[in-house]
């Protein structure tokens, strides 16, 4: 009796794993077909029905780091043209018959995600964690009202903030330009690190910050020497969220850089070639843009939910 | 004698120093952020209340150039009773309620499956939060490839035939829908999670010696003890999919495909037709909206503290 119970239960939990594993596979179709696509060749893009199985290539990626221009009809590069060429050349020609021109612009628009993103994960850091700090130890009167509006500038859609947000950077020149988009980024994750941080530094016990006022320390070498070197996890994971959130944001990209400035998630989704809109291409470089951001989410793993309460939950 | 008395003196003096400058630093710490903030959110924020209650645009190389003239209340009473705006407000409520209805019910679901004790269960979860951390507007990319009507992989994949997800407009807001809960199920589902595990053990244990059902078990203990963070998820949710733009850019796009959400309208109407101070008035009506809908969210943020 007691046996068939058990073994009752054994399939009950067998099935409910087999249950989990079928749902996260059809979950992950879409994500699945974005690699999938990038490898596909050009022909067989738009097949229907579409082709699972088919020899992979790489032109894609080659078409988003390059500019392209089509052959016109009736030319075609002899023999020994094509074996003299380059060996992405030779691919792209083979693939959509065009001849490469020059560099793309996806070198370009990623570098500018990194400096955009790199640049304003270092401000958020550096003035969050001071802030987070500050409210954290400092006795000061309405604490808690400052906290909730810090909050609500990042609650605000950015829709309606981009509105002034433009006229007064195109006032102080400040549209397009890299520090533009690294200040309005800062703006908007500091309000999330300080929360986040804040419950950080609560943890960290304040015995020794009094040890070390007593010894002398003032409070600034306190912060420095001692309360960084404990907050260290935290910071880490914090500016994984800001990385993210930077890396992704597209409403004040999309307003505010035209083209100097611009970072991918801006641009990307416009890339018109001469062939229509290039699936593959586009592909390719969304694969290489989400990396890093999954790279980092697999990383941080442990601190998502704490991340994505605000610090509210620990866990 | 003279000297140590000074010495004292000096110590002394700097205690008091000490004490004061303490407290005016926490404020020289706290000091950068609010800058920041103010003059990047607060202060233009004030510029387009302003806006709102005039007639201006901002289609013009110098700013300058011309001034705003004052009409009162003229842009309010605009947004609030054009039909064609109710049609965007209740376009928008209708997104919010179908997509976190679905999130909320397939994360929560997605949680309570994960209960399962099995190997490779860390890997899983990683596994289904992906998405999550994907750009919006590039996830919204990838679903109109998917939604693609001639040779997407979505018909093909369901059996649907060649169905329009995309330019129809009886159907793009649901083909969005789809692709927000997608996106944003696994957001629900962690945090449906890590409720789940914070529910004590022995609460199950004492029921368990009662023979109580399954039923009575997740209605009378696990509901109530999650309730908080479900209420968390479920308003932090809203407030997302209330301001959503950067997912129906990458699906529709803004032209005529778009469905009339309130977001994109507030684009069109201040960065296509350039209707700054009518954008700024609508733009408020939203901001309103979310700040009482935030007060809401802080009041279960610090429930979900405890």
């Amino acid at each position: 009796m007691k046996q068939s119970v058990s073994k009752k239960k054994n399939i009950v939990h067998f099935l409910l794993i087999f249950l989990i594993c079928i749902i996260t596979f059809v979950y992950l179709i879409p994500l699945f077909f974005i690699v999938h696509t990038s490898f596909k060749p050009w022909v067989h893009i738009r097949d229907y029905p579409p082709k699972i199985l088919f020899k992979p290539t790489i032109t894609s990626y080659i078409r988003i780091f390059t500019s392209r221009t089509p052959l016109p009809p009736g030319r075609a590069f002899s023999e020994e043209e094509v074996f003299n060429m380059k060996w992405y050349e030779r691919l792209i020609y083979k693939d959509t018959n065009e001849e490469i021109v020059r560099k793309g612009d996806f070198p370009r628009r990623y570098l500018n995600s990194i400096i955009v993103v790199i640049g304003s994960t270092l401000t958020t850091i550096i003035i969050g964690t001071l802030a987070a700090y500050g409210f954290s130890r400092g006795k000061l009167k309405g604490k808690d009202d400052w906290l909730f509006f810090i909050l609500t500038t990042r609650m605000l859609p950015p829709v309606v903030v981009v509105i002034p947000v433009f006229l007064m950077f195109r006032a102080l020149n400040l549209t397009d330009t890299h520090i533009g988009l690294i200040l309005l980024y800062t703006a908007f994750n500091v309000s999330f690190a300080v929360w986040v941080m804040k419950g950080f530094i609560d943890e960290i016990p304040i015995e020794y910050e009094e040890a070390a006022m007593v010894d002398g320390y003032t409070r600034f070498q306190v912060f420095r020497k001692i309360v960084v070197p404990q907050a260290t996890t935290g910071i880490a994971a914090t500016s994984v969220f800001c990385f993210i959130y930077a890396w992704n944001e597209y409403a004040f990209a999309f307003i505010l850089s035209r083209k100097y400035a611009q970072t991918v998630p801006a641009w990307l989704p416009y890339q018109m070639g001469v062939l229509g809109y290039d699936w593959g291409a586009a592909a390719g470089g969304t694969f290489l843009f989400l990396l890093p951001a999954m790279i980092f989410t697999i990383i941080l793993r442990k601190h998502l939910v704490r991340g994505i309460t605000f610090g509210a939950i620990r866990k | 004698m003279s000297s140590r008395l000074k010495e004292n003196q000096g110590s002394d003096m700097e205690a008091h120093y000490h004490s004061m400058s303490d407290k005016t630093l926490m404020r020289l710490f706290i000091l950068p952020t609010l800058v920041l903030l103010i003059s990047i959110n607060v202060f233009p924020l004030f510029w387009s209340l302003f806006l709102s209650f005039t007639k201006y645009t901002a289609k013009m190389t110098n700013i300058w150039g011309k001034n705003p003239e004052m009409i009162g209340i003229a842009n309010y009473a605009r947004v609030l009773t054009d039909p064609e705006m109710w049609v965007k407000f209740i376009t928008t409520a209708k997104y919010v309620i179908m997509s976190v209805a679905g999130e909320m019910i397939l994360g929560f679901g997605f949680a309570l499956l994960l209960q399962t004790k099995f190997k490779g269960r860390g890997f899983i979860t990683t596994l289904l939060i992906l998405p999550m951390t994907m750009s919006p507007v590039i996830v919204g990319l990838r679903w109109r490839l998917f939604y693609e009507p001639n040779w997407g992989m979505f018909n093909f994949l369901l059996g649907l035939g060649r169905i329009d997800w995309i330019s129809d407009p009886s159907r793009n807001l649901y083909s969005i829908v789809i692709a927000d809960v997608w996106m944003w199920t696994p957001f629900v589902m962690l945090l449906s999670l890590a409720g789940l595990s914070a529910v004590p053990k022995y609460l199950y244990e004492a029921a368990e010696i009662d023979r109580a059902s399954w039923w009575f078990k997740f209605t009378r203990i696990t509901l109530p003890m999650v309730y908080p963070i479900l209420m968390l998820a479920l308003i932090f949710r809203t407030i997302e999919a209330f301001k959503i733009f950067d997912l129906p850019m990458g699906i529709t796009g803004r032209g005529a495909m778009a469905p009339p959400l309130l977001s994109m309208h507030l684009y069109n109407v201040s960065f296509v037709t350039w209707n700054t101070s009518f954008g700024s008035s609508i733009g408020y009506i939203m901001l309103i909206m979310v700040l009482a809908i935030t007060l809401i969210f802080v009041k279960y943020l610090n429930k979900a503290k405890q």
